[in-house]
């Protein structure tokens, strides 16, 4: 199902909170504005974020011979999305899953999407390093996969989950592309001050330490979380944010 | 004493459509023809009650109350939270016996907030030492069985299930007032088997912590549905980072908008209890990342007083009572 993907990016991180599913949409949203055609995949079983992300919370997954067929953003079928929040009948409902029957969703999400013909497929992932990131590492193993993207918040009890997460790479063999560091810093609206709202500095010393490239500082910019669908680099053109993911996709596509 | 950590199960352990061994057709569906394990399924003696469920009762007797920290959502501030209730239950009560065991396998937070880092723990006699914070002030966490700060515990589900099962029966906690159990995000395996562990060990309850903005709460709002599901009392919300008070302006703004009404709207809709509103204070949060106790160096931060608010009704929910010995 993804022979003709051309290009897989992993989105990881030891932490949850840190905006994994905001950066993963922001990157596809970025991809697609440069005239790429991508596939989104969401497999934080247990708390989808990405049909919310981009307002898509009640498409429907249809069957077809070719397996499932992807909720897609328009009519033009540049983005396709994928994650278990449309399987779901009501936005609170709980799955209450343990470990086999996650693998077991996984892999169909890996094997049995027809995603088509894509350049870039982006993998949104749950924090930890347990079942889910498993069986992906284990499914992607005879795939071509570009990667990982790993997210930290530059505080020290971010980064020490995350350290777990680079070791998880190192182990399982997946290739580390870069380390973002998000929610670096919190300009004031009233007197313009920035503050280091979760310290600073963490995810590059993180980088050096480890030895993977750094791709850069986010700053909080309350306008990212509530696009909601919109690309940044398109509706914010010209801020911090989205000057910082031009930059990224640039280095990406090279 | 080392656990062998960094480990990797070997994932076809598991059919894929395994109907799960207890159930009815454990042994007997289709996808248990060969697989190691179908006869131990169909004699149903996997439909027999955890042996573990008694030991963990057991063990919690001394124990008053004990209440799980939960959300959805990650990086919301549950260790953050169960270490600030812990800390202001014992620092404000000195007859107070207060620990926190942390039940988040893959990322362990509660030895850094706690400042314990390299604290080894010790076995006993009588089970597990946990490591002393404070004279009432313990806790446990798989942090303190790695060797480096960079080891990955890359587990599967049955694996961390052995390791909470240990942590839930072995650990020699003495008198307790409260144990406040630190979760991981999500609702599976981990939450699960705290669930199954502490079913007759009389859990007073959960408490549900999330940030103001949707993309939050519609996690959280899972975790409620799954406290519903699983019969746990939810004791009530709060509500974390609600506000950034900016340090040279004092000026407050929200960095997480509650665009759909935060906490506040959502427990109104779920029937929950609202325990209140937590504010961002960048200096709380550097305590917790040196693991200061918060009390010794900001004591005047609004963030304590909005806890002694919060820490104060849910005393008057989980009341303790004198023990005569």
């Amino acid at each position: 199902m993804l022979d003709n993907v051309k290009h897989i990016i992993l989105i990881l991180s030891g932490k949850g909170g840190v905006g994994k599913s905001t950066i993963s949409t922001q990157i596809a949203l970025t991809l697609l504005e440069k005239g790429y055609k991508v596939g989104l995949l969401d497999i934080d079983l247990c708390g989808p974020s990405i049909p919310y992300l981009l307002q898509l919370e009640n498409c429907d997954v249809h069957q077809s011979d070719n397996g499932w067929i992807p909720v897609y953003t328009n009519v033009s079928q540049n983005l396709a999305v994928m994650s278990i929040g449309f399987l779901l009948n009501n936005r609170n409902n709980a799955v209450v899953w343990r470990g086999p029957k996650k693998t077991a969703m996984v892999k169909q999400f890996l094997t049995d999407v027809h995603w088509g013909d894509l350049d870039y497929l982006i993998i949104d992932t749950p924090p930890g390093t347990s079942d889910e990131h498993i069986t992906v590492m284990e499914n992607l193993k005879n795939v071509k996969c570009d990667g990982a993207i790993i997210v930290t918040t530059p505080q020290q009890m971010s980064i020490e989950d995350v350290r777990k997460e680079i070791t998880f790479c190192k182990k399982t063999g997946i290739n580390i592309i870069g380390l973002i560091e998000n929610m670096s810093g919190f300009v004031c609206p009233h007197c313009t001050e920035c503050t280091n709202v979760f310290s600073k500095g963490g995810g590059e010393s993180l980088a050096s330490l480890a030895h993977i490239p750094f791709l850069g500082s986010l700053p909080i910019d309350p306008r990212v979380g509530e696009l909601l669908g919109k690309a940044c680099v398109k509706e914010l053109s010209g801020s911090t944010s989205a000057q910082f993911f031009d930059k990224i996709i640039d280095n990406l596509v090279k | 004493m080392t656990t062998n950590n960094s480990s990797m199960e070997n994932s076809t352990q598991v059919p894929e459509h395994c109907p799960g061994t207890g159930s009815e057709e454990a042994g007997k569906a289709a996808a248990c023809a060969g697989c190691p394990n179908q006869q131990i399924c169909a004699t149903t003696e996997t439909n027999k009650p955890d042996p573990g469920i008694a030991l963990v009762r057991d063990r919690l007797k001394s124990v008053q109350n004990k209440i799980l920290i939960l959300s959805g959502k990650g990086g919301v501030g549950k260790s953050t939270v169960t270490a600030l209730l812990g800390r202001t239950i014992a620092t404000t009560d000195h007859d107070l016996n207060v620990a926190i065991l942390d039940m988040d396998i893959c990322g362990p937070s509660q030895p850094r907030v706690l400042g314990v880092v390299d604290e080894q723990v010790h076995q006993s006699g009588s089970g597990w030492s946990p490591v002393y914070v404070d004279d009432n002030l313990s806790v446990m966490s798989i942090g303190f069985l790695l060797a480096s700060p960079d080891d990955a515990i890359i587990w599967r589900g049955p694996k961390k299930n052995g390791m909470i099962r240990q942590f839930l029966s072995e650990v020699d906690w003495g008198h307790l007032d409260y144990l406040f159990i630190d979760t991981p995000p999500g609702t599976s395996d981990e939450h699960l088997s705290a669930v199954t562990y502490l079913s007759q060990a009389h859990l007073t309850g959960a408490i549900i912590v999330t940030t103001p903005q949707e993309v939050a709460l519609l996690d959280v709002r899972k975790e409620i549905d799954f406290c519903r599901k699983t019969n746990i009392p939810v004791l009530g919300v709060i509500e974390n980072m609600s506000e950034f008070i900016c340090p040279s302006c004092q000026k407050s703004s929200e960095i997480f908008k509650a665009t759909t009404g935060g906490a506040a709207t959502m427990c109104q809709e779920l029937n929950v209890r609202f325990f209140g509103r937590l504010p961002l204070d960048p200096k709380v949060a550097k305590c917790c990342d040196q693991g200061q106790n918060f009390y010794d160096v900001v004591p005047d931060s609004p963030a304590i007083k909005s806890f002694e608010n919060i820490v104060q009704e849910l005393k008057k929910l989980t009341p303790v009572s004198v023990v005569v010995s």
